[in-house]
C-alpha cells in the first residue's frame, strides 16, 4: 500500500506516445552526434566494416567453393572407354547390360562422333582435327553409380568388374580429389566460423571502447542530466542507439567492401571458368545472408554500448 | 517538507560531514544555511538533492524516507527537487533554452510543454531574449540566472542553492534573492546555503546556522522559546 503511494507520488505511468518520442529523439540525435565528428567516425566504421567483411568474405569464398563442388559432383562418374575394336552394337549391348544393373543411376553414351564434335568445340585443335583421315575416338560410356557417396573401395571393386569386360578398355573414376576438394571446403568452412566468433568479438569490443570513450568525454554533460532527474535509462539510450548505428553502418560498409571484392574478381574468376570449360561465376550474396549479418552487428553494437555504459553508470557517482 | 532526523555523515578519513542533526522545514518556507565553509552547509544540501546519501539517520523529503528510496527512484526524488550550483553547473554546447529546458525533457513532457514552460521560466529570469546563445556568451549572473531558471522550469516543490550569490556583486546577489522569494511567494519550499550573513540577515527568513557538523543555531527556535 504504502509502495503503491509511492508510485503514484512519482507519477511514472507510461505513456506510449512520449515513448516513442523520445526514441525517435535518441535514435537521431545519436545520429547526429556521430556526423558531428565525421573523420573519427568513419574511421571506427571503416575499421568495424572490415572486421566484418573478413569473415564474410570468407563465407562467400566457401559458398562460392561448395557451388564448385556440386557441379563435379555429377563428375562422380566413371568414365569407360571401349576397346577400338567394339563398335555401336556392343556399345548399346554394354549401356543396356549396365543400366540394368541396380547400382547404377544412369549411363550416357558417348559415340566417336559425338566425341569429335566436342573436342574441336572446346578445344584449339580444330585444324589439326581436320587432318586425320578418320575418326581415332573410341566409343564412351559414361557410368553413373546410384550411390554418389560411394566408398573408394567399392568404387574400386566396381572399376575392376568393368575392366574385365572383354570389350572395356579403361574404366576411370576421378572421384578421390572431389572428396579432398570437399574436405577443403570443410576446413574453410570451419575456418570461417571462427573467424566470425572472433572477429565479432573484435566488433563488440571496438563498439565497446568507442562509446567508453564517448561517455568519458561527457561526463560533465551525464552528471548534470542525473542532477535534473534524469534515469539511468534516459542517459544510457542515446549510447544505446549509437551502438545501434555502428552495427548498421558497419555492416553495411561491410557488404559493400564484399560487394566491390566480388566485382572485382568477377571478371578473372569467369576467364579462369572459361579454360576449363565451366559457365562457372561467381555468385555474390544471399539476401538472407546480408540480412542476418546487418542484423548481428546491430545487435553486437547495441550490446557493445550497453556494457560500456552499464560499467560507467555503475562507477559514476555524483560529488 | 524536509525532516531531518538524528542524521549523521562521515567521510572516511575526514573530519568534515554533519553530526546528528535534526530540524524540520515545514512546507512554503524560506530558510537560509550559514556557517563558516567546511560547516557543513554543501554536504546538508547535497543529502536533501539525493547527491549523497546520509550514513546514520532518516531523512524526509515531499514525504519520502530517502534512506528507504530504491536506486530507481532516485531520479524521480530529484524532479521534486530543483538544485542551484555557485558554478551554475551549465552544459556549455547548449543553447541556453536547451539548458534550461533539460529537465522537462528528462521527465518526458511533450514538445509544446517543454517551449511554454522553458520560455515561462525564462522569462521570469528575465532572459528570454537570449534563449537561443550560449551560456559562456552571458556574464556571471545572467548564468546564474540561466540555472535558476533551470531549477525552476519543472516548478519543483523543493529548491535547494549553494551559495547562489557567491561570485556576483551586492546588486546582482540582491536580484538573486529577490527572484527566490518570488519563488517562495508561489508556495516553493527553499533552502539557501550562504556565507553572506549580511544579505541573509536583511532577508528576515529563518536562519540554520551550522559549526563543524552540527547544528548551532536555529532562528526559528530561539524566537519560539
Amino acid at each position: 500500500m504504502k509502495a503503491r503511494k509511492r508510485q503514484q507520488g512519482f507519477n511514472n505511468g507510461f505513456r506510449p506516445a512520449i515513448w516513442l518520442g523520445r526514441h525517435g529523439q535518441a535514435l537521431f540525435s545519436s545520429l547526429g552526434r556521430l556526423w558531428r565528428r565525421p573523420l573519427g567516425s568513419f574511421m571506427t566504421l571503416l575499421v568495424l566494416g572490415i572486421a566484418i567483411a573478413l569473415p564474410l568474405g570468407l563465407h562467400l569464398l566457401v559458398n562460392n567453393l561448395q557451388q564448385l563442388a556440386a557441379q563435379w559432383d555429377s563428375g562422380a562418374s566413371i568414365s569407360v572407354f571401349l576397346k577400338e575394336s567394339a563398335g555401336e552394337k556392343a556399345a548399346k549391348t554394354l549401356l543396356n547390360a549396365l543400366q540394368a544393373k541396380e547400382n547404377i543411376r544412369e549411363v550416357r553414351h558417348i559415340s566417336p562422333q559425338q566425341a569429335m564434335e566436342e573436342f574441336r568445340q572446346y578445344s584449339d585443335f580444330a585444324s589439326a582435327l581436320e587432318l586425320l583421315d578418320d575418326n581415332p575416338l573410341p566409343h564412351v560410356l559414361l557410368v553413373y553409380p546410384r550411390d554418389a557417396k560411394i566408398s573408394a573401395q567399392d568404387l574400386q571393386d566396381f572399376l575392376r568388374e568393368l575392366e574385365n569386360r572383354p570389350e572395356v578398355e579403361l574404366a576411370l573414376a576421378d572421384l578421390q580429389w572431389v572428396e579432398r576438394f570437399q574436405g577443403i571446403t570443410r576446413i574453410l568452412q570451419r575456418a570461417a566460423l571462427v573467424l566470425a566468433l572472433l572477429l565479432s568479438l573484435a566488433v563488440l569490443l571496438i563498439i565497446g571502447n568507442t562509446i567508453r570513450l564517448e561517455i568519458q568525454g561527457r561526463r560533465d554533460e551525464i552528471g548534470i542530466i542525473k542532477l535534473v532527474g534524469g534515469s539511468d535509462a534516459f542517459i544510457r539510450r542515446p549510447f544505446l542507439y549509437e551502438g545501434f548505428w555502428y552495427g548498421l553502418f558497419g555492416s553495411l560498409i561491410a557488404i559493400a567492401l564484399i560487394f566491390v571484392s566480388a566485382l572485382a574478381l568477377q571478371d578473372p574468376v569467369s576467364h579462369l571458368a572459361a579454360l576449363y570449360q565451366s559457365n562457372f561465376r561467381l555468385s555474390g550474396l544471399a539476401m538472407t545472408t546480408v540480412f542476418s549479418v546487418i542484423g548481428i552487428s546491430i545487435l553486437l553494437g547495441i550490446l557493445g554500448a550497453w556494457i560500456a555504459v552499464r560499467q560507467h553508470l555503475g562507477e559514476m557517482e555524483l560529488d | 517538507m524536509i525532516r531531518f532526523d538524528n542524521v549523521s555523515k562521515s567521510y572516511p578519513g575526514s573530519d568534515g560531514g554533519l553530526r546528528e542533526i535534526s530540524l524540520h522545514i515545514p512546507p512554503g518556507e524560506m530558510v537560509f544555511l550559514t556557517g563558516h565553509s567546511g560547516a557543513g552547509k554543501s554536504t546538508l544540501l547535497k543529502l536533501v538533492g539525493l547527491l549523497e546519501r546520509s550514513s546514520r539517520g532518516q531523512l524526509w523529503v515531499n514525504k519520502h524516507n530517502l534512506s528507504r528510496l530504491k536506486p530507481a527512484e532516485i531520479p524521480l526524488l530529484r524532479r521534486q527537487v530543483g538544485m542551484i550550483f555557485q558554478d551554475h553547473r551549465l552544459l556549455a554546447d547548449r543553447t541556453v533554452f536547451d539548458n534550461v529546458a533539460l529537465p522537462l525533457v528528462v521527465a518526458g513532457l511533450g514538445r509544446q510543454e517543454i517551449r511554454r514552460r522553458t520560455q515561462a521560466a525564462l522569462d521570469k529570469v528575465g532572459l528570454l531574449k537570449k534563449a537561443r546563445v550560449l551560456p559562456v556568451t552571458l556574464s556571471g549572473g545572467e548564468q546564474q540566472r540561466v540555472g535558476i531558471a533551470r531549477a525552476v522550469v519543472s516548478k519543483p516543490p523543493v529548491v535547494l542553492a549553494d551559495e547562489p550569490t557567491g561570485n556576483l556583486d551586492p546588486e546582482l546577489s540582491r536580484e538573486i534573492m529577490q527572484l527566490f522569494q518570488e519563488f517562495n511567494q508561489v508556495g516553493v519550499t527553499l533552502l539557501i546555503a550562504s556565507h553572506d550573513l549580511a544579505l541573509v540577515e536583511t532577508m528576515q527568513k529563518r536562519i540554520l546556522t551550522l559549526e563543524q557538523g552540527r547544528l548551532l543555531r536555529d532562528s526559528h527556535n530561539s524566537e519560539s522559546a
